[in-house]
């Protein structure tokens, strides 16, 4: 296996380097990362400022992307979009981890507890994620930090279900039976021992999950039951664009390839990581 | 006979493993990996335990170590029963009991420098500071014979012989009384092999460890072992000192054993007795004695009777009707 500490991190980085999904993802990811960094200084305009003399114009000079129905400048708006969608996917990605992977380590490790808190994720993985969380901003409340947190306890089942499958084959492990027969605690085996050897699908997974999250979140928006007007997240733009479809179709357009370009580089650097990450390549 | 002072002492011990695990009811069928096992290893002694493949052998390590659950029998170390201890009892008792793995190549994690996977048994009792331990670290890889300076290198970069030695450094870092190697050579090159095998008879006679040597390879065995079990399908056939085993071979089992063993001599005409048939499962063994369907010699007692441990020489105890 592959190791992630200080004497093999150099020949992992020239493995990551090497390997061109990795570097094209990273690169469409740092770029979104610096967009929503300098957004104040990339936008031409004010994001929120309506000018009804502007509305619904196509690319033009001063607008390159055009202008939506309130005569507001999309660039702008999907520039400072970046600052809504990256962030709270983010925060959302740390919800499904923070609390999935500790549930996936219990119930891998200790058999008793194990058919209790899988049946309980079995029950939240009969929903479909978009469901549940739908479900979930119903009883909480509309708004994106609960859309967060619903998209978030979406798909911490899955992580759950993965970690545990982990840890079941590698509490087998001789190494592990070791720091057993030495006499180590449950906490230091699960911290020590069995944590870092999932640190890798636990990475790998979360690329790819970012893309679903990203999508549901921006979907949530879609919907209307994520971010309010006037907020610009991606979702919500294409959502105000969709009335204007036939006649002005960049208002949504626009967000969508941003969307689509996003979790691109999100997959791309997920299973480019996958191959450097796995012992066997 | 001078009365040997006993370490460990294993009474009856039987694991079976259900084979139709039910979500309602109890299992009606089970594997009987080890059905009713009782041996004594003295002080200081080296017991080999020999048998093919699934005859439980392995079984009997874990349950020794705690990492399965006999389902029945008692295990007693300097005269402590472990089975039943409270988790945090035996927790203590654990560093007195370590095992050397087959496979060198997953019994250290890949994820830690040398230095921490041998001082981790120390972490774990809290013995002496940092600098202690890594001077410890380095004495240790020492005198298992490798270069201090690997401390700070990953298991990866080493090739099986020096892992296993890594391994065997893990042991002694335990201090335990207590040893087991399971197979500790058998995914080793054939050149690595003695090596290793030198290196655990040093180590017992330098530290005066009491070892369970477990491998299926009688050759090896002969090498390193004082006394010798013998099982199959989970029963003892035979116990015996090293040169009566080979010398007075008692059981039909043992005896064909023997006789598999290779001798470096073309000219030498070697008859060999040839044992038909597989194995039969564990799951419906054999009524009366175990080895009866593969047995040359077998009677009708013996497939209607299953025989008791009897001894035949001082020392030498065969479960066999004919013997």
């Amino acid at each position: 296996m592959e190791t992630l500490n200080n004497s093999s991190a150099i020949m992992l980085l020239r493995k990551c380097f090497r390997n061109k999904s990795v570097v094209v993802g990273a690169v469409i990811l740092f770029i979104m990362i610096l967009i929503a960094i300098f957004a104040p200084a990339l936008a031409p305009h004010d994001p929120y400022l309506t000018d009804g003399t502007m509305a619904l114009k196509g690319p033009m000079e001063g607008y390159p992307l055009g202008t939506d129905e309130l005569g507001r400048c999309v660039l702008s708006r999907m520039v400072y979009g970046a600052r809504i969608t990256i962030p709270y996917s983010l925060l959302s990605l740390a919800v499904a981890v923070v609390i999935g992977v500790p549930i996936g380590l219990i119930s891998g490790f200790y058999k008793h507890l194990d058919n209790p808190l899988m049946r309980f994720m079995d029950i939240l993985m009969a929903f479909p994620g978009m469901l549940l969380a739908i479900a979930i901003v119903a009883t909480l409340g509309q708004g994106l930090g609960n859309v967060t947190i619903a998209v978030g306890l979406g798909s911490m089942p899955a992580y759950a279900r993965l970690i545990r499958g982990l840890v079941l084959s590698l509490k087998e492990m001789p190494y592990i039976e070791a720091s057993i027969a030495a006499g180590g605690s449950d906490p230091r085996i699960l911290i020590k021992h069995i944590l870092p050897n999932c640190v890798p699908t636990i990475v790998v997974y979360s690329m790819l999950e970012m893309a679903w999250i990203i999508m549901s979140i921006s979907t949530l928006s879609f919907l209307g039951i994520g971010a309010t007007p006037p907020i610009p997240e991606w979702g919500a733009l294409i959502s105000a664009g969709k009335d204007y479809i036939s006649s002005s179709p960049h208002i949504s357009g626009f967000p969508v390839i941003f969307i689509f370009v996003t979790v691109t580089g999100f997959n791309l650097l997920g299973d480019g990581l996958r191959d450097v990450l796995d012992p066997r390549m | 006979m001078m009365e040997k002072e006993m370490l460990l002492s294993i009474k009856d011990i039987k694991k079976w493993f259900p084979v139709d695990d039910k979500l309602i009811g109890k299992p009606t069928s089970f594997v009987k990996a080890v059905d009713g096992v009782s041996f004594d290893v003295h002080k200081g002694e080296v017991l080999g335990l020999v048998g093919e493949s699934g005859c439980g052998k392995t079984t009997i390590s874990r349950s020794i170590l705690g990492l399965t659950e006999p389902t029945s029998g008692s295990i007693l170390f300097e005269g402590k029963e472990l089975m039943g201890m409270k988790k945090r009892e035996l927790r203590k008792m654990r560093s007195e009991l370590q095992i050397v793995f087959q496979d060198p190549y997953s019994s250290l994690s890949p994820r830690m420098r040398i230095a921490d996977t041998i001082s981790e048994p120390m972490e774990i009792q809290k013995k002496g500071n940092r600098r202690t331990r890594r001077q410890r670290v380095e004495e240790l890889l020492e005198i298992v014979g490798l270069e201090k300076s690997f401390a700070d290198r990953y298991p990866h970069e080493f090739s099986g012989g020096q892992r296993q030695r890594i391994g065997i450094a893990r042991v002694l870092a335990a201090d335990p009384k207590f040893m087991i190697c399971d197979e500790p050579v058998s995914a080793l090159d054939v050149s690595v092999r003695s090596q290793i095998l030198n290196l655990l008879l040093e180590l017992k006679q330098g530290f005066g460890l009491t070892m369970l040597f477990i491998s299926h390879d009688l050759s090896v065995v002969e090498y390193i072992c004082d006394r010798i079990i013998v099982m199959y399908l989970g029963k003892v056939m035979e116990i015996a000192k090293r040169d009566d085993l080979y010398r007075n071979p008692s059981h039909p089992y043992t005896q064909a054993l023997l006789s598999a063993i290779p001798i470096p001599d073309p000219t030498l005409k070697k008859e060999r007795i040839l044992l038909e048939g597989d194995t039969p499962s564990p799951v419906d063994p054999p009524a009366g004695c175990r080895f009866c369907t593969r047995c040359a010699k077998a009677q009708e007692i013996c497939r209607t009777t299953a025989p008791e441990l009897k001894e035949i020489e001082d020392g030498h105890t065969v479960a066999c009707h004919l013997a």
